[in-house]
């Protein structure tokens, strides 16, 4: 989507591959970002993020997370700085497709986000 | 103008000092280094001590149920609030409360009953709609998004962007053109209801600023009820220009408070850090860091405090308030960047918080007006109607 200043809006909804745990492992970093979990159905059931209190980043983040949550089968990420505001728009975006939160990170005030497409 | 302070207002300011030393300061430390928000608990204990300390809702005037206290007394707390890691976008976590742009003390006694007193009470939050993605800086001319008359409704259509707490907000003004040919005086003012059909929030804009982002909005066929016009039909700039006026001043208060914090740390950390057997705070190289902070601090500080006396005594502000701004916003900027240095690696890390000041500190000299059109306002001011 290209717009009047020349700039490509951002895609807001994340859209990456859907990764097994062990595939990602090789993959994932001690960076900051945002990272969805889905089931075997690929479906999302937590939304967290790695932020600067996260000891090892999104590679320690979703470590922890696969032996939280049982029905953890699938990772993707995305590697962000801005991951507090890119969460909570992540979180925002669930809710408009869904109807309500999965399980999250840490629950937050949210907005109401009427996403086009 | 009298610089010494009262001993009311030294009394206030050290109850403010110590409400961000013993009670932001030990949450912060457990916080995200970008979180925006307290836990719901810790806001609403810190909302009855604000509240029991009489200083809840600064921005409101007394006849609406605000502290009664004089502008040059509500700068220097607002430069207290600041002092933390949050403090520039988010001071004290809002606990303080207050209406920011949304105010609406020019409305009709039905638009106060239904949108300004439940502000007041925090049960209603506003945000304020006015630049768009045709350009923030001149907005009388850059205002697209337009409202046409339908009986007793008016239909706007359009966009605004860069809006901060519109997807939270139950309302919202929103500034649109209601005359093609009359630039300024063509633009009208409109209280919009969040849930009003038509009315969407179709994205985060992610910027330097993780915590407290900015929305984008659009309008389609978004019918308004004319008993919705704050203010008169057409004299909507006004109002604008009179929010963008006086936010200055707060603006410029919150970049002191936090180049007074960093300041602070740095003069702890120098003397104890050590580099080729001598403390930092031996060398030159840092001494003149630190004194052209000091001069940068207080150039700003007695800039706003003049631009906030004028404004409390009634007189033309705007230039002074052009001027706060604008040296407040570029001055916070260096006295960070001078502190990151004195810090080194640490400086950059979000173990502290000089980096998330870096980031959002370089948003303030464009945000509410760039440094660019404040010279703009400036020039203006001086030069009168001589310069077009």
């Amino acid at each position: 989507m290209q717009d009047v200043r020349g700039a490509k809006a951002v895609s807001i909804r994340l859209t990456k591959e859907w990764l097994a745990q062990e595939v990602a492992a090789d993959h994932l970093a001690g960076t900051l970002g945002v990272y969805q979990i889905a089931n075997e159905q690929q479906d999302v059931v937590f939304i967290g993020y790695a932020g600067g209190k996260s000891r090892f980043g999104l590679k320690g983040e979703v470590a922890e997370a696969f032996q939280r949550l049982s029905e953890a089968a699938f990772v993707r990420w995305e590697v962000n700085t801005a991951y507090m505001s890119r969460y909570k728009e992540l979180l925002m975006i669930h809710v408009h497709d869904n109807g309500q939160l999965p399980l999250v990170k840490q629950p937050l005030a949210l907005g109401q986000l009427r996403p086009a497409g | 103008m009298n610089l010494q302070l009262t001993e009311e207002q030294e009394l206030v300011i050290a109850m403010v000092r110590r409400f961000v030393r013993e009670e932001i300061l030990p949450l912060e430390l457990d916080l995200d280094p970008d979180a925006e928000e307290l836990s719901p608990d810790d806001n609403a204990r810190l909302i009855e001590k604000t509240k029991a300390m009489g200083l809840y809702g600064l921005d409101i005037p007394p006849e609406f149920g605000g502290p009664d206290i004089d502008l040059v007394t509500r700068t220097l707390m607002a430069v207290e609030m600041a002092q933390h890691r949050a403090g520039l976008y988010v001071p004290c976590y809002g606990t303080f409360g207050g209406a920011g742009l949304a105010q609406l003390f020019e409305a009709t006694d039905e638009q106060k009953e239904k949108y300004l007193y439940p502000t007041l009470r925090g049960e209603k939050g506003g945000f304020f709609g006015l630049s768009e993605p045709s350009g923030g800086s001149d907005p009388a001319r850059a205002i697209q998004t337009k409202a046409v008359q339908d009986g007793d409704d008016w239909i706007i259509n359009g966009g605004k962007l860069w809006i901060s707490g519109a997807d939270k907000a139950q309302y919202g003004l929103v500034f649109a053109r209601t005359a093609n040919d009359k630039g300024r005086d063509g633009v009208t003012c409109f209280i919009v209801d969040t849930d009003t059909p038509g009315f969407s929030v179709r994205r985060v804009v992610h910027t330097l600023r993780s915590a407290r982002y900015a929305t984008e909005l659009s309008f389609d066929d978004m019918r308004v009820p004319a008993a919705n016009i704050l203010g008169e039909l057409n004299k909507g700039f006004a109002i604008a220009n009179d929010r963008l006026s006086k936010q200055r001043i707060p603006y410029a208060a919150g970049c002191i408070g936090v180049a007074i914090k960093a300041q602070e740390m740095a003069l702890e950390y120098v003397p104890q850090r050590e580099t080729f057997g001598a403390p930092l705070s031996s060398r030159q190289a840092i001494q003149w860091m630190l004194v052209d902070n000091e001069i940068d601090i207080k150039q700003s500080l007695w800039l706003t405090l003049e631009a906030a006396a004028k404004a409390q005594r009634g007189e033309s502000f705007r230039k002074e308030a052009a001027i706060a701004k604008l040296v407040a916003t570029e001055a916070g900027g260096r006295v960070v960047d001078r502190c990151m240095q004195m810090f080194g690696g640490l400086g950059v890390a979000k173990d502290l918080p000089f980096e998330r000041w870096f980031r959002e500190m370089r948003i303030r000299r464009i945000g509410e007006g760039p440094s660019e059109v404040q010279r703009h306002v400036i020039a203006r001011e001086l030069l009168g109607s001589s310069l077009r």
